[in-house]
């Protein structure tokens, strides 16, 4: 029997109290009538009127929404092809600086990761804007596809792939049809995964973008580093509520699908 | 040809957007600031064959790390960046090993729950974490109103522009990060050597430091290693939270870069900085090794 002492049950409510108290009280101050934090005046929501008519942080969404899409796709795609060439592809040439630039960019401080692309780009003459972003974030976020992917991948039974080929499937066929449906899991979450990462991002964004190019988090960031300002609460607000939400149905939806597999097992048990 | 294929398209974007660059940066390093675009010189000349390889190496020099070497601002940026990370990594595991204990002690019932709890500010964006603690550290702050309104201080404390509002960012935006290693190697530990230990005599606190601490090791490096290594070249959170005074290695290269324009100078600051970023990273990845043999 575990012991659960008034020690631990204080640690959690302190713990958990840091962790989400911050976040409350932006949202809480998001619905404040006045400009001031200092002050509490009544409760408005005159600020998400006002956000919403802002077209500057609406084209930044709208940008940051694009960059977002096209990085995460191409990143889950390269890095899923990353991850089966660590774990499947065996011995190769130059294998240990493939593994070695997957692994790197997950502990690369991002202001040289930013400055690196930067230098890369315009060494090359391209100019910068949503490419050149969507190529950084891609770089970036195939390696934590991979990782997650490749975690997956290790635990696999091969002879389910070595079936579907004796059974005369192409070795293509048998990765779309019994592979990726039964990795699809760790593919789902290594896509969200780069999603948020470039959702989230300033730094590299804030090197390799160009004019006409300008993601949220820049402009997050140009603003409050004036100070606090009540549209970038209401904007905040509304973030955290688009998390919490997914969050929240992501863990449901794979519980389900837990709950699911399980009497499906069960099921072909009793077939036998 | 197919396994080639395969290969061979994440391993040419990596060489081209990973490594590539870095070859780039180091090369920079090793150039001299001008006053044309691209600013710096020499570059590299292909087109003149080998003659223009020639004249390139001809012309690096080491300059720019001598002049780093020599100027105080970045010997002191580096060792504040070294202070800053060590610091607030040590108040991090302070503060997470608790949390992770409580976490690792609750009924198995609750431990999905409280394990979302944790992870979900970290897909919260990061930017916004920071922001957040603007609104309570700042002079007029919601903290500050708090503590004068309940008559502990007369007056406001300034801790918005100060160092101490650098430390509280890093503990809190990477407090998943330190929390989730150890729960993990906490969820482990079986009780009975707990009970074994106190049927030998020992009391809760001394069974607590001879057993679970030590079992709980493992852990403790990982989450130390995810927290000093990014907080090192963080940016955000000094520039946001932290004072004119606030020296870290992040920001220099930033503000060398994006202000100063000195391109040469922020790629050898990178490099620096990466050098200095060598070492843990090793050591980790030797951990991570280590923790995985003892897996199996």
């Amino acid at each position: 029997m575990r012991r659960f002492s008034w020690f631990n049950a204080t640690s959690l409510t302190l713990g958990f109290a840091f962790l989400y108290l911050p976040m409350i009280i932006l949202v809480i101050y998001s619905f404040n009538e006045s400009r001031l934090v200092t002050v509490w005046a009544g409760f408005s929501t005159k600020w998400y009127g006002e956000l919403i008519q802002n077209e500057e942080f609406l084209g930044a969404a709208w940008v940051t929404a694009k960059v977002a899409f096209f990085s995460s796709c191409l990143a889950t795609v390269l890095g899923t092809m990353a991850a089966y060439v660590i774990v499947r592809a065996g011995r190769f040439k130059g294998r240990t600086l493939f593994s070695g630039m997957i692994y790197a960019p997950l502990v690369m401080p991002e202001v040289i990761t930013g400055l690196s692309l930067l230098l890369l780009f315009i060494g090359i003459g391209l100019d910068r804007g949503i490419l050149t972003v969507v190529l950084a974030h891609t770089t970036f976020a195939m390696c934590y596809v991979s990782v997650v992917v490749s975690s997956r991948l290790v635990s696999f039974d091969r002879s389910l792939e070595e079936a579907a080929l004796d059974l005369g499937c192409s070795p293509f066929e048998a990765f779309r049809l019994v592979t990726l449906p039964i990795i699809a899991p760790a593919v789902i979450s290594g896509w969200l995964l780069a999603f948020t990462l470039s959702l989230d991002d300033l730094v590299i964004a804030s090197f390799t973008t160009g004019p006409g190019a300008t993601t949220l988090p820049i402009k997050v960031f140009s603003a409050v580093r004036l100070g606090v300002s009540p549209e970038i609460n209401a904007l905040s607000t509304l973030m955290i509520a688009i998390v919490t939400v997914g969050v929240i149905t992501a863990s449901l939806v794979s519980k389900r699908a837990a709950v699911q597999q399980a009497r499906d097992e069960r099921a072909a048990e009793r077939a036998e | 040809m197919r396994r080639a294929v395969l290969i061979a398209i994440p391993y040419v974007w990596l060489v081209a957007l990973f490594l590539v660059p870095f070859l780039i940066v180091l090369k920079i390093s090793l150039s001299d600031i001008a006053l044309a675009r691209p600013p710096y010189t020499p570059q590299l000349d292909l087109a003149a064959g080998w003659d223009g390889i020639k004249s390139f190496f001809a012309a690096l020099d080491f300059e720019n790390f001598t002049f780093l070497a020599t100027d105080d601002l970045y010997w002191k940026a580096y060792l504040s960046s070294l202070k800053i990370a060590l610091v607030s990594t040590f108040l991090t595991l302070l503060v997470g090993y608790p949390i992770a204990y409580g976490m690792a002690r609750a009924a198995p019932e609750w431990r999905p729950t409280l394990l979302m709890l944790v992870i979900l500010p970290f897909w919260t964006s990061f930017l916004i974490r920071v922001y957040s603690w603007m609104g309570i550290l700042s002079t007029e702050g919601v903290l500050n109103q708090f503590l004068l309104g309940i008559g502990v201080i007369s007056e406001p404390l300034q801790i918005m522009n100060t160092n101490t509002a650098v430390y509280i960012g890093i503990v809190y935006t990477y407090l998943p990060f330190m929390i989730l290693p150890i729960y993990s190697a906490l969820e482990k530990l079986d009780d009975s050597l707990l009970e074994a230990a106190e049927d030998l005599g020992c009391s809760r606190l001394s069974a607590f430091w001879l057993v679970t601490i030590p079992l709980s090791t493992g852990g403790i490096v990982a989450g130390c290693f995810l927290v000093f290594i990014p907080a090192l070249g963080e940016f955000v959170i000094p520039s946001l939270l932290g004072g004119s005074d606030t020296l870290m290695i992040g920001k220099v290269l930033w503000e060398e870069f994006f202000s100063n324009r000195d391109w040469p100078v922020a790629s050898a600051v990178a490099v620096i900085l990466l050098l200095i970023l060598v070492i843990p990273i090793i050591l980790f990845q030797r951990n991570q090794q280590l923790a995985r043999e003892a897996d199996t």
